[in-house]
Protein backbone atom coordinates (compact mmCIF):
# COMPACT_ATOMS: atom_id res chain seq x y z
CA UNK A 1 0.00 0.00 0.00
CA UNK A 2 2.84 2.39 -0.98
CA UNK A 3 0.05 5.16 -2.09
CA UNK A 4 -1.83 5.33 1.38
CA UNK A 5 1.84 6.63 3.07
CA UNK A 6 1.06 9.40 0.24
CA UNK A 7 -2.48 10.60 2.04
CA UNK A 8 -2.28 13.60 4.29
CA UNK A 9 -3.44 12.36 7.19
CA UNK A 10 -7.19 13.42 7.60
CA UNK A 11 -7.56 12.34 3.91
CA UNK A 12 -6.75 8.68 5.43
CA UNK A 13 -8.61 9.03 8.52
CA UNK A 14 -11.83 9.93 6.62
CA UNK A 15 -11.76 7.41 3.89
CA UNK A 16 -10.54 4.79 6.94
CA UNK A 17 -13.87 5.87 8.75
CA UNK A 18 -16.46 6.05 5.74
CA UNK A 19 -15.14 2.62 4.75
CA UNK A 20 -15.67 1.17 8.46
CA UNK A 21 -18.95 2.56 8.50
CA UNK A 22 -20.30 1.06 5.07
CA UNK A 23 -18.90 -2.25 5.60
CA UNK A 24 -20.42 -2.19 9.08
CA UNK A 25 -24.13 -1.00 7.42
CA UNK A 26 -24.11 -3.73 5.21
CA UNK A 27 -23.03 -6.35 7.56
CA UNK A 28 -26.06 -5.36 9.83
CA UNK A 29 -28.49 -5.85 6.73
CA UNK A 30 -26.99 -8.90 6.02
CA UNK A 31 -27.82 -10.27 9.31
CA UNK A 32 -30.97 -8.47 9.42
CA UNK A 33 -31.88 -11.03 6.55
CA UNK A 34 -30.78 -13.66 8.99
CA UNK A 35 -32.93 -12.80 11.87
CA UNK A 36 -36.06 -11.66 10.10
CA UNK A 37 -39.09 -14.07 9.91
CA UNK A 38 -41.33 -13.12 6.83
CA UNK A 39 -40.15 -12.25 3.21
CA UNK A 40 -41.76 -8.48 3.57
CA UNK A 41 -39.69 -8.23 6.88
CA UNK A 42 -36.58 -9.63 5.07
CA UNK A 43 -37.13 -6.81 2.14
CA UNK A 44 -35.86 -4.11 4.60
CA UNK A 45 -32.55 -5.81 5.41
CA UNK A 46 -30.49 -5.18 2.16
CA UNK A 47 -31.39 -1.70 1.27
CA UNK A 48 -29.01 -1.09 4.99
CA UNK A 49 -26.44 -1.94 2.47
CA UNK A 50 -27.60 -0.36 -0.46
CA UNK A 51 -28.01 3.18 0.46
CA UNK A 52 -25.81 4.64 2.66
CA UNK A 53 -23.94 1.37 3.16
CA UNK A 54 -23.12 1.88 -0.60
CA UNK A 55 -23.05 5.36 -0.32
CA UNK A 56 -20.15 5.52 2.07
CA UNK A 57 -17.91 3.39 -0.14
CA UNK A 58 -18.43 5.16 -2.70
CA UNK A 59 -17.50 8.43 -0.76
CA UNK A 60 -14.51 6.94 0.35
CA UNK A 61 -13.42 5.65 -2.98
CA UNK A 62 -13.90 8.75 -4.60
CA UNK A 63 -12.36 10.59 -1.57
CA UNK A 64 -9.67 8.86 -2.11
CA UNK A 65 -8.79 8.84 -5.69
CA UNK A 66 -9.63 12.76 -5.44
CA UNK A 67 -7.05 13.19 -3.09
CA UNK A 68 -4.43 11.55 -4.72
CA UNK A 69 -4.58 12.62 -8.15
CA UNK A 70 -5.37 15.97 -6.65
CA UNK A 71 -8.10 16.62 -9.03
CA UNK A 72 -11.80 16.05 -7.94
CA UNK A 73 -13.18 12.38 -9.68
CA UNK A 74 -16.51 11.64 -9.28
CA UNK A 75 -16.72 8.26 -11.38
CA UNK A 76 -17.40 5.83 -8.26
CA UNK A 77 -20.68 8.23 -7.56
CA UNK A 78 -21.88 7.13 -10.47
CA UNK A 79 -22.37 3.77 -9.02
CA UNK A 80 -23.78 5.18 -5.98
CA UNK A 81 -26.35 6.84 -8.26
CA UNK A 82 -26.93 3.96 -10.01
CA UNK A 83 -27.38 1.49 -7.26
CA UNK A 84 -29.85 3.83 -5.53
CA UNK A 85 -31.98 4.34 -8.78
CA UNK A 86 -32.00 0.33 -9.43
CA UNK A 87 -32.52 -1.21 -6.09
CA UNK A 88 -36.03 0.28 -5.80
CA UNK A 89 -37.05 -1.20 -8.85
CA UNK A 90 -35.94 -4.84 -8.17
CA UNK A 91 -37.08 -4.54 -4.39
CA UNK A 92 -40.98 -3.33 -6.26
CA UNK A 93 -40.84 -5.77 -8.28
CA UNK A 94 -39.99 -8.51 -6.18
CA UNK A 95 -42.76 -7.61 -3.27
CA UNK A 96 -45.27 -7.24 -5.97
CA UNK A 97 -43.92 -10.97 -7.43
CA UNK A 98 -44.25 -12.13 -3.64
CA UNK A 99 -47.99 -10.73 -3.46
CA UNK A 100 -48.79 -12.02 -6.69
CA UNK A 101 -47.53 -15.31 -5.62
CA UNK A 102 -49.39 -15.24 -1.92
CA UNK A 103 -52.34 -14.51 -3.71
CA UNK A 104 -52.64 -17.17 -6.21
CA UNK A 105 -51.76 -19.44 -3.80
CA UNK A 106 -54.53 -18.54 -1.42
CA UNK A 107 -57.17 -18.51 -4.73
CA UNK A 108 -55.42 -22.37 -5.41
CA UNK A 109 -56.09 -23.59 -1.77
CA UNK A 110 -59.94 -22.57 -2.17
CA UNK A 111 -60.34 -23.99 -5.61
CA UNK A 112 -61.03 -27.65 -4.02
CA UNK A 113 -64.19 -25.89 -2.31
CA UNK A 114 -65.76 -24.53 -5.83
CA UNK A 115 -65.23 -27.83 -7.39
CA UNK A 116 -67.31 -29.57 -4.49
CA UNK A 117 -70.21 -27.93 -5.79
CA UNK A 118 -70.01 -27.54 -9.73
CA UNK A 119 -73.32 -25.52 -9.39
CA UNK A 120 -71.94 -22.15 -8.03
CA UNK A 121 -69.15 -22.56 -9.55
CA UNK A 122 -68.67 -18.65 -11.39
CA UNK A 123 -67.19 -18.75 -15.00
CA UNK B 1 -34.68 23.24 -31.48
CA UNK B 2 -37.26 21.06 -30.51
CA UNK B 3 -36.60 18.57 -33.77
CA UNK B 4 -33.09 18.55 -33.15
CA UNK B 5 -33.08 18.05 -29.66
CA UNK B 6 -36.21 16.60 -28.13
CA UNK B 7 -35.37 16.08 -24.47
CA UNK B 8 -32.45 18.35 -23.45
CA UNK B 9 -32.01 17.32 -20.13
CA UNK B 10 -31.50 13.60 -21.02
CA UNK B 11 -29.20 14.82 -23.28
CA UNK B 12 -27.32 17.01 -20.93
CA UNK B 13 -27.41 13.80 -17.87
CA UNK B 14 -26.17 11.28 -20.55
CA UNK B 15 -23.65 13.99 -21.95
CA UNK B 16 -22.05 14.61 -18.27
CA UNK B 17 -22.10 10.86 -17.97
CA UNK B 18 -19.85 10.37 -20.60
CA UNK B 19 -17.66 12.55 -19.58
CA UNK B 20 -17.46 11.03 -15.81
CA UNK B 21 -17.03 7.37 -17.34
CA UNK B 22 -13.90 9.01 -19.92
CA UNK B 23 -12.59 12.15 -18.87
CA UNK B 24 -13.41 16.25 -18.71
CA UNK B 25 -12.16 17.22 -21.46
CA UNK B 26 -12.42 18.93 -24.99
CA UNK B 27 -12.71 16.13 -27.28
CA UNK B 28 -14.91 13.73 -25.06
CA UNK B 29 -17.29 17.03 -24.45
CA UNK B 30 -18.12 17.14 -28.37
CA UNK B 31 -17.61 13.06 -28.61
CA UNK B 32 -20.22 12.50 -25.84
CA UNK B 33 -22.42 15.70 -27.01
CA UNK B 34 -22.84 13.66 -29.92
CA UNK B 35 -23.44 10.38 -28.95
CA UNK B 36 -25.92 11.82 -26.08
CA UNK B 37 -28.06 13.57 -28.48
CA UNK B 38 -27.90 10.22 -30.77
CA UNK B 39 -29.58 8.89 -27.71
CA UNK B 40 -31.69 10.78 -27.12
CA UNK B 41 -33.51 11.24 -30.67
CA UNK B 42 -33.46 7.36 -30.11
CA UNK B 43 -35.73 7.95 -27.25
CA UNK B 44 -38.21 9.97 -29.14
CA UNK B 45 -39.41 6.56 -31.06
CA UNK B 46 -39.95 5.02 -27.42
CA UNK B 47 -42.63 7.84 -26.85
CA UNK B 48 -42.36 8.35 -23.36
CA UNK B 49 -44.38 11.18 -21.59
CA UNK B 50 -42.80 13.95 -21.29
CA UNK B 51 -42.48 15.17 -17.54
CA UNK B 52 -43.08 18.89 -16.96
CA UNK B 53 -41.58 20.06 -13.99
CA UNK B 54 -43.30 23.17 -12.70
CA UNK B 55 -41.12 24.06 -9.55
CA UNK B 56 -37.25 22.59 -10.57
CA UNK B 57 -36.40 24.74 -7.59
CA UNK B 58 -37.19 22.27 -5.07
CA UNK B 59 -35.76 19.50 -6.24
CA UNK B 60 -31.90 19.89 -4.46
CA UNK B 61 -34.34 20.28 -1.21
CA UNK B 62 -35.98 17.18 -1.82
CA UNK B 63 -33.06 15.26 -2.32
CA UNK B 64 -31.11 16.76 1.06
CA UNK B 65 -34.70 16.16 3.25
CA UNK B 66 -34.51 12.36 1.33
CA UNK B 67 -30.81 11.80 2.26
CA UNK B 68 -31.19 12.76 6.05
CA UNK B 69 -34.29 10.81 6.08
CA UNK B 70 -32.74 8.06 5.23
CA UNK B 71 -29.89 8.12 7.58
CA UNK B 72 -31.70 8.58 9.88
CA UNK B 73 -34.02 5.17 9.25
CA UNK B 74 -30.72 3.36 8.90
CA UNK B 75 -29.63 3.87 12.61
CA UNK B 76 -33.69 3.27 13.47
CA UNK B 77 -33.30 -0.28 11.75
CA UNK B 78 -29.89 -1.12 12.31
CA UNK B 79 -30.95 -0.91 16.25
CA UNK B 80 -33.73 -3.16 15.34
CA UNK B 81 -31.66 -6.11 13.99
CA UNK B 82 -28.82 -5.55 16.49
CA UNK B 83 -30.97 -5.16 19.82
CA UNK B 84 -33.66 -7.63 18.56
CA UNK B 85 -36.74 -5.45 20.05
CA UNK B 86 -40.35 -6.34 19.84
CA UNK B 87 -41.65 -4.79 16.91
CA UNK B 88 -44.56 -4.95 15.07
CA UNK B 89 -44.71 -5.26 11.32
CA UNK B 90 -47.48 -4.41 9.40
CA UNK B 91 -49.15 -2.94 6.19
CA UNK B 92 -50.30 0.82 5.58
CA UNK B 93 -52.66 1.66 3.11
CA UNK B 94 -52.38 5.17 1.97
CA UNK B 95 -54.87 7.30 -0.03
CA UNK B 96 -51.90 9.41 -2.73
CA UNK B 97 -53.41 12.28 -4.07
CA UNK B 98 -50.57 12.72 -6.72
CA UNK B 99 -51.03 11.57 -10.30
CA UNK B 100 -48.06 12.89 -11.92
CA UNK B 101 -46.33 9.38 -13.57
CA UNK B 102 -42.77 10.96 -13.11
CA UNK B 103 -43.82 12.21 -9.44
CA UNK B 104 -45.29 8.41 -8.46
CA UNK B 105 -42.22 7.10 -9.87
CA UNK B 106 -39.75 8.96 -7.84
CA UNK B 107 -42.12 8.70 -4.43
CA UNK B 108 -41.67 5.11 -5.24
CA UNK B 109 -38.04 4.71 -4.87
CA UNK B 110 -37.68 7.01 -1.96
CA UNK B 111 -40.08 5.14 -0.17
CA UNK B 112 -38.56 1.71 -1.15
CA UNK B 113 -34.57 3.35 -0.82
CA UNK B 114 -35.29 4.26 3.02
CA UNK B 115 -34.77 1.24 5.16
CA UNK B 116 -38.14 0.53 7.33
CA UNK B 117 -40.34 1.13 4.52
CA UNK B 118 -41.24 -0.91 1.00
CA UNK B 119 -43.36 0.38 -1.89
CA UNK B 120 -46.07 -2.68 -2.63
CA UNK B 121 -48.34 -1.89 -4.88
CA UNK B 122 -50.45 0.87 -6.22
CA UNK B 123 -53.58 0.72 -7.48
CA UNK B 124 -53.79 3.62 -10.42
CA UNK B 125 -57.68 3.63 -10.34
CA UNK B 126 -58.23 4.64 -7.01
CA UNK B 127 -54.93 6.38 -5.80
CA UNK B 128 -54.73 3.27 -3.14
CA UNK B 129 -50.81 2.74 -2.13
CA UNK B 130 -50.31 -0.45 0.11
CA UNK B 131 -46.35 0.19 1.84
CA UNK B 132 -45.21 -2.20 3.99
CA UNK B 133 -43.58 -0.99 7.29
CA UNK B 134 -41.00 -2.84 9.56
CA UNK B 135 -41.58 -1.23 13.00
CA UNK B 136 -45.39 0.11 12.69
CA UNK B 137 -45.88 2.07 15.76
CA UNK B 138 -48.66 4.68 15.23
CA UNK B 139 -50.51 3.86 11.58
CA UNK B 140 -51.70 7.84 10.77
CA UNK B 141 -47.57 9.57 11.90
CA UNK B 142 -46.59 7.11 8.48
CA UNK B 143 -49.49 8.40 6.21
CA UNK B 144 -48.91 12.09 8.16
CA UNK B 145 -44.68 11.20 6.39
CA UNK B 146 -45.77 10.13 3.06
CA UNK B 147 -48.42 12.27 2.65
CA UNK B 148 -47.19 15.88 4.23
CA UNK B 149 -43.46 15.38 3.62
CA UNK B 150 -43.61 13.66 0.29
CA UNK B 151 -46.10 13.67 -1.26
CA UNK B 152 -46.61 17.24 -1.04
CA UNK B 153 -43.20 18.55 -2.49
CA UNK B 154 -43.56 15.95 -5.18
CA UNK B 155 -46.77 17.63 -6.10
CA UNK B 156 -45.59 21.10 -6.27
CA UNK B 157 -42.48 19.90 -8.24
CA UNK B 158 -44.74 18.10 -10.72
CA UNK B 159 -48.25 19.39 -10.91
CA UNK C 1 0.30 6.22 11.19
CA UNK C 2 -2.60 7.11 9.06
CA UNK C 3 -1.62 4.64 6.00
CA UNK C 4 -1.51 1.88 9.20
CA UNK C 5 -5.15 3.14 10.41
CA UNK C 6 -6.20 3.07 6.87
CA UNK C 7 -4.99 -0.33 5.86
CA UNK C 8 -5.77 -1.84 9.41
CA UNK C 9 -9.92 -0.52 8.45
CA UNK C 10 -9.56 -1.48 5.11
CA UNK C 11 -8.61 -5.15 6.02
CA UNK C 12 -11.61 -5.17 8.98
CA UNK C 13 -14.39 -3.72 6.37
CA UNK C 14 -13.51 -6.22 3.98
CA UNK C 15 -13.85 -8.78 6.51
CA UNK C 16 -17.13 -7.57 7.18
CA UNK C 17 -18.30 -7.67 3.82
CA UNK C 18 -17.04 -11.16 3.60
CA UNK C 19 -19.02 -11.79 6.69
CA UNK C 20 -21.81 -10.06 5.15
CA UNK C 21 -21.42 -11.97 2.13
CA UNK C 22 -22.02 -15.68 4.15
CA UNK C 23 -25.28 -14.48 5.77
CA UNK C 24 -26.73 -13.95 2.53
CA UNK C 25 -25.51 -17.05 0.84
CA UNK C 26 -26.82 -18.97 3.80
CA UNK C 27 -30.16 -17.13 3.36
CA UNK C 28 -29.74 -17.79 -0.38
CA UNK C 29 -29.12 -21.90 0.71
CA UNK C 30 -31.74 -22.27 3.31
CA UNK C 31 -34.97 -20.35 0.88
CA UNK C 32 -37.48 -21.14 2.41
CA UNK C 33 -38.99 -19.05 -0.88
CA UNK C 34 -37.86 -18.47 -4.23
CA UNK C 35 -38.50 -14.91 -3.72
CA UNK C 36 -35.86 -15.09 -0.44
CA UNK C 37 -33.34 -16.28 -2.52
CA UNK C 38 -34.12 -14.06 -4.97
CA UNK C 39 -33.46 -11.42 -2.46
CA UNK C 40 -30.51 -12.57 -1.32
CA UNK C 41 -28.55 -12.93 -4.46
CA UNK C 42 -29.57 -9.20 -4.91
CA UNK C 43 -27.68 -8.47 -1.90
CA UNK C 44 -25.17 -10.25 -2.94
CA UNK C 45 -24.05 -8.80 -5.69
CA UNK C 46 -24.19 -5.28 -3.88
CA UNK C 47 -22.04 -6.77 -1.41
CA UNK C 48 -19.79 -8.34 -4.13
CA UNK C 49 -19.66 -4.54 -5.46
CA UNK C 50 -18.52 -3.09 -2.58
CA UNK C 51 -15.94 -5.48 -1.86
CA UNK C 52 -14.39 -4.78 -5.32
CA UNK C 53 -14.55 -1.12 -4.35
CA UNK C 54 -12.81 -1.71 -1.20
CA UNK C 55 -10.12 -3.52 -3.03
CA UNK C 56 -10.09 -0.70 -5.43
CA UNK C 57 -9.43 1.44 -2.38
CA UNK C 58 -6.24 -1.08 -0.92
CA UNK C 59 -5.13 -0.87 -4.24
CA UNK C 60 -5.28 2.58 -5.17
CA UNK C 61 -6.33 1.04 -8.78
CA UNK C 62 -8.70 2.66 -10.46
CA UNK C 63 -9.16 -0.26 -12.89
CA UNK C 64 -11.43 -2.00 -9.89
CA UNK C 65 -14.15 0.45 -10.52
CA UNK C 66 -14.67 -0.57 -14.34
CA UNK C 67 -15.48 -4.16 -12.65
CA UNK C 68 -17.73 -2.87 -10.10
CA UNK C 69 -20.27 -0.89 -12.26
CA UNK C 70 -20.16 -4.23 -14.75
CA UNK C 71 -20.99 -6.29 -11.14
CA UNK C 72 -23.81 -3.85 -10.54
CA UNK C 73 -25.35 -3.66 -13.98
CA UNK C 74 -25.61 -7.37 -14.26
CA UNK C 75 -27.03 -7.61 -10.71
CA UNK C 76 -29.82 -5.40 -11.11
CA UNK C 77 -30.81 -7.12 -14.76
CA UNK C 78 -30.79 -10.57 -13.40
CA UNK C 79 -32.72 -9.66 -10.93
CA UNK C 80 -35.27 -7.60 -12.79
CA UNK C 81 -35.64 -10.85 -14.78
CA UNK C 82 -35.95 -12.92 -12.27
CA UNK C 83 -38.46 -11.19 -10.38
CA UNK C 84 -40.27 -10.84 -13.79
CA UNK C 85 -40.44 -14.75 -13.86
CA UNK C 86 -41.28 -15.27 -10.05
CA UNK C 87 -44.43 -13.55 -11.70
CA UNK C 88 -45.41 -15.13 -14.55
CA UNK C 89 -43.06 -18.13 -15.40
CA UNK C 90 -43.45 -20.24 -12.39
CA UNK C 91 -46.26 -22.74 -11.87
CA UNK C 92 -48.19 -22.48 -8.42
CA UNK C 93 -47.15 -25.29 -6.52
Amino acid sequence: MTHAEALPAWAALLTAFLVLVGASLTLIGAIGTLRFRTFFERVHAPTLGTSWGTGAIVLASSLLFSVLGSRLVFPELLIGVFVSITTPVTLMLLARATLYRERSEIASAAAPDLLEDPGDRPT
Amino acid sequence: MRNILPYPVLTAALTVVWMLLNSFSLGHLLLGAVVAAGASRAMTALEPSKPRLRRWQLIPWLCGIVLIDIAKSNFAVASVILRRRARSPGFVSIPLELRDQTGLAVLACIVTSTPGTAWVEYDSATGELLIHVLDLVERQEWIDLIKNRYEATLREIFE
Amino acid sequence: MSATILVWSVTIAQLMLVVAMACNTYRLIRGPRAQDRVLCLDALYVNAMLLVLTFGIRTGSSLYFEAALVISLLGFISTVAFAKFLMRGEVIE
